[in-house]
């Protein structure tokens, strides 16, 4: 198969993890509204929409396979924002299932999905970027190591995130979200997700960062602006997990500390980009761009 | 003035200061605080790591400039606010975390505390009748409990687990010190230099070899170790077809490396993500860019330079700028100063520009100047920069000035007899850092052992279980009492409870 037919294949999967992930959705809306069956189980509608999330998730991961096989050489799919963006969806997806049963969320079905058809939808419009080779500074295992957590981390913390704000609306409007289980269930959810990424979090911004920044740019720690906005979100966290331990910032004080804290990550993850340009690829020596030329915006 | 309330005394102030110091409230804001502190670094440019943006951002703004700079928005991470919260939050730490070890040092010596009298005060609670005898029921609970630390008393067992939740905590907050003492270890007796090696030369590991040496505070001079290595090859390949058309891969540099003087070298490869290194300093490859061979005869006819010159990359094209002084031209000194474009292209609208990076179609354009240099009043004065105070543009019969534009071997005549320029040939040069940070792995083991301790500190769960029996006289039974308590976040205490209890011959109705 040809590189192209392969980048086309990568982009039919999406549209068609898009398509099955608005099924899901409709199919678990449509069963919150249809009478529950006599018993207390959820009715049929209800399951055959969290039964088409895995596939949904099936066909993304399909998705991100085959842009890796599009590029020239096979690469990991996170060589620019698109590919990010798409692996770091899928991560939320699958978290969510990974952790589904465990820790009875069931009820969190439609808002991952939402998630999910959302974030996939402006990614395709608006972040579209063709294949292109990971430049040398990026083929690193280090890379793909520290990538990898900091994605998994990014689908906790969106996960956490959901929790927290669910959790501020529920207090807010306690009538209004009766499908959304207790604050007290809510707060232990997100603690349990900020509490699974913050260490993965750390690994990745504070070991397998600084490795990999150490051997490609001979230096562990620069204060760039990807490494400060990595480090603010991560004092962000550890301000949330000890505000939970907090006389005065249990409950709703935290649930803001955790969403100010995914703010950070997304600026991270798609202002810098965009705000900062180039200017987050630092040059050593004056006048010599040849960060411009080593360097990647990632 | 009432002096019926006695003033705090000094020593009471500071234990109440302190006291407010190391509370969690204060971590917490110290920590926020940290965060926000953090941000400005990443929006003003940082004298520290982009000088040149820096200059520009600084030209830009006039007004803002000495205002910034007098806060130390310019080197944010260096500036004394930034210093003050972070020194606040490691005393912070410091006064929060030894207490907290020894009082779990002395709680880890201690048996599980007595059953309270009420276990149905607890959070979670079981009360049930077996048959079997209080004796037996003791020894079950041991056994379902074999994962805790018991302790026995009269008629009931306390058991506690889970002590690793807080070593765990302890160990992580103190691990935090550890990767700042390795960081600043390194930056203390470490340095970070960078030189330019042009590919055929050499670099001997001296001070004076190097074009820019940022040594740490106590660094000596005799820290750096006698190697030396000469360039013998360097390489870049960029893509010619697709998208990323024009975009480097795979380079390298081969360096042939003498450990100390007299040993025989060794030949590596350097390339970006593969640093070399040798003893405990490190080489890295972290950028390269085009060195034209240039020779200049003065009025005279002699040759007053000759050899290649540094034209630094301004973009990812490898257009690149340079300058070469003459120092020694007669009648006058000389100085040039142009672009260099690998692939040369002209158009009127864009004049020059590279239409590829790779040298397929070398040339330079340069424009001369004459006058003073400026090198003999001791100043000292940048490789890359041509003094122009002195110096005044050699003109064409036209009174334009003279552009020189050069294709390998060409030589053109500078006006007036002032002499002649030739471009020989290219060379590549690769920027090197060489560096060394002896605290790094010091950093690296604490946030290995930082980590350890945050996975437990995270997911160990502390908790108390009792259990108490009492024969029912009435019915010959045992009543059975089994109570809870969870130090942690997130509980599973109900199920533990209800493990525990079926354990003991609760049987459901
Ligand atoms: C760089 C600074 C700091 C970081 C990254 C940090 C991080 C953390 C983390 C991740 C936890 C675990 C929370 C949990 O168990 O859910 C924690 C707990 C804790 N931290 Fe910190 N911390 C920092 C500074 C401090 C300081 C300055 C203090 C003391 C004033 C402090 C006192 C505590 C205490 C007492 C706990 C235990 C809370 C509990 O388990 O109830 N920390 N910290």
């Amino acid at each position: 198969m040809s590189k192209l037919a392969f980048e086309s294949l990568s982009q039919q999967a999406v549209v068609g993890a898009g398509v099955l992930y608005f099924l899901a959705f409709l199919a678990q809306l449509a069963g919150r509204r249809v009478a529950q069956p006599a018993a207390d189980g959820p009715s049929v509608l209800a399951n055959l929409g969290v039964t088409m999330l895995p596939m949904a998730a099936l066909v993304h991961l399909g998705a991100l396979v085959t842009r890796g096989l599009a590029a020239e050489p096979v690469r990991v799919p996170w060589g620019n924002m698109y590919e990010f963006t798409l692996t770091a969806t899928f991560a939320v997806v699958a978290t969510y299932l990974a952790t589904m049963r465990r820790w009875s969320l069931r009820w969190m079905a439609p808002w991952v999905t939402g998630f999910a058809i959302v974030v996939l939808m402006a990614d395709s419009l608006w972040l579209y970027e063709g294949v292109t080779p990971l430049r040398d500074a990026l083929q690193s295992p280090w890379l793909v190591i520290h990538v990898v957590a900091a994605i998994i981390a990014t689908g906790a913390f969106v996960l956490g995130g959901m929790a927290s704000g669910l959790y501020l609306l529920k207090e807010r409007w306690p009538d209004r979200f009766t499908k959304v289980p207790t604050l007290e269930v809510l707060d232990q959810l997100a603690y349990r997700m900020h509490a699974f990424g913050f260490p993965v979090w750390t690994f990745a911004a504070l070991i397998t960062g600084p490795i990999w920044a150490h051997q490609a740019w001979g230096s562990a720690w620069n204060w760039d602006p990807k490494e400060v906005w990595a480090f603010v979100t991560w004092v962000g966290y550890a301000a949330y997990l000890h505000a939970r331990a907090t006389a005065g910032w249990k409950g709703s004080r935290a649930a803001v500390v955790a969403l100010v804290a995914l703010a950070t990550l997304i600026f991270n993850f798609v202002g810098i980009n965009f705000f900062f340009g180039s200017g987050s690829m630092h040059s050593y020596a004056q006048g010599l761009v040849e960060h411009l030329v080593l360097r990647s915006p990632v | 003035m009432s002096n019926t309330t006695p003033a705090l005394s000094a020593a009471e102030l500071l234990r109440w200061a302190w006291r407010q110091l190391t509370s969690m409230r204060t971590a917490l804001m110290l920590l926020l605080l940290l965060a926000i502190a953090a941000v400005p670094g990443s929006v003003v440019p940082q004298e520290a790591i982009n000088a040149s943006a820096l200059a520009n951002w600084q030209d830009a703004h006039p007004k803002l400039t000495p205002i910034y700079d007098k806060i130390g928005l310019f080197h944010v991470y260096s500036s004394v606010w930034f210093g003050a919260v972070y020194v606040l939050l490691m005393i912070s730490l410091v006064g929060c975390i030894l207490p907290r070890c020894a009082v779990y040092w002395r709680a880890l010596k201690l048996p599980p505390p007595a059953t309270p009298k009420h276990l149905s005060r607890l959070p979670e609670h079981a009360k049930f009748s077996v048959e079997a005898s209080t004796d037996e029921v003791l020894a079950r609970a041991k056994a379902a409990l074999k994962s805790y630390r018991i302790a026995q008393f009269d008629n009931s067992l306390g058991a506690q687990r889970g002590h690793l939740r807080e070593a765990g905590n302890l160990v992580f907050h103190l691990s935090i010190l550890i990767v700042l003492g390795g960081f600043a270890f390194g930056s203390l007796f470490g340095f970070k230099g960078g030189v330019v090696v042009v590919t055929g030369d050499g670099f001997s590991n001296a001070i004076t070899q190097y074009d820019d040496f940022a040594p740490g505070p106590m660094f000596k001079p005799t820290d750096l170790e006698p190697f030396n290595f000469k360039l013998q090859k360097f390489n870049v390949e960029f893509i010619t077809k697709g998208r990323s058309f024009g975009a480097a891969r795979n380079f390298w540099a081969d360096l042939a490396i003498v450990d100390k003087p007299g040993a025989t070298p060794r030949v590596e490869r350097l390339a970006v993500n593969h640093p070399l290194s040798v003893g405990s300093t490190d080489i890295f490859l972290i950028g390269h860019g085009y060195a034209p061979h240039i020779t200049v005869r003065d009025g005279n006819g002699d040759i007053a330079y000759s050899g290649p010159s540094v034209f630094l990359p301004e973009g990812t094209d490898f257009r690149s700028f340079g300058v070469v002084k003459v120092p020694d031209a007669k009648p006058t000194q000389l100085g040039f100063e142009g672009e260099f474009y690998p692939t040369y292209a002209f158009t009127p609208e864009r004049g020059a520009f590279t239409v590829f990076p790779d040298a397929l179609d070398p040339a330079m354009s340069l424009l001369s100047y004459q006058g003073d240099l400026g090198l003999d009043d001791g100043r000292p004065q940048s490789v890359y920069v041509l003094d122009k105070s002195a110096m005044k543009p050699i003109l064409k019969a036209d009174g334009k000035p003279a552009r020189l534009d050069l294709h390998p071997n060409d030589t053109v005549k500078l006006p007036d007899g002032l002499g002649t320029v030739t471009f020989d040939g290219l060379s590549r040069f690769v920027k090197l850092q060489i560096s060394r940070t002896p605290g790094n792995w010091v950093a690296l083991l604490g946030t290995i052992i930082g980590l350890i301790g945050l996975m437990g500190s995270l997911f160990v769960r502390p908790r108390r279980v009792w259990v108490r029996v009492q024969p029912d006289a009435e019915t010959g039974h045992t009543l059975v009492e089994v109570g809870g308590l969870d130090r942690s976040s997130v509980s599973d205490l109900a199920t533990e409870v209800d493990r525990i209890a079926d354990a003991l011959g609760r049987e459901h109705t």
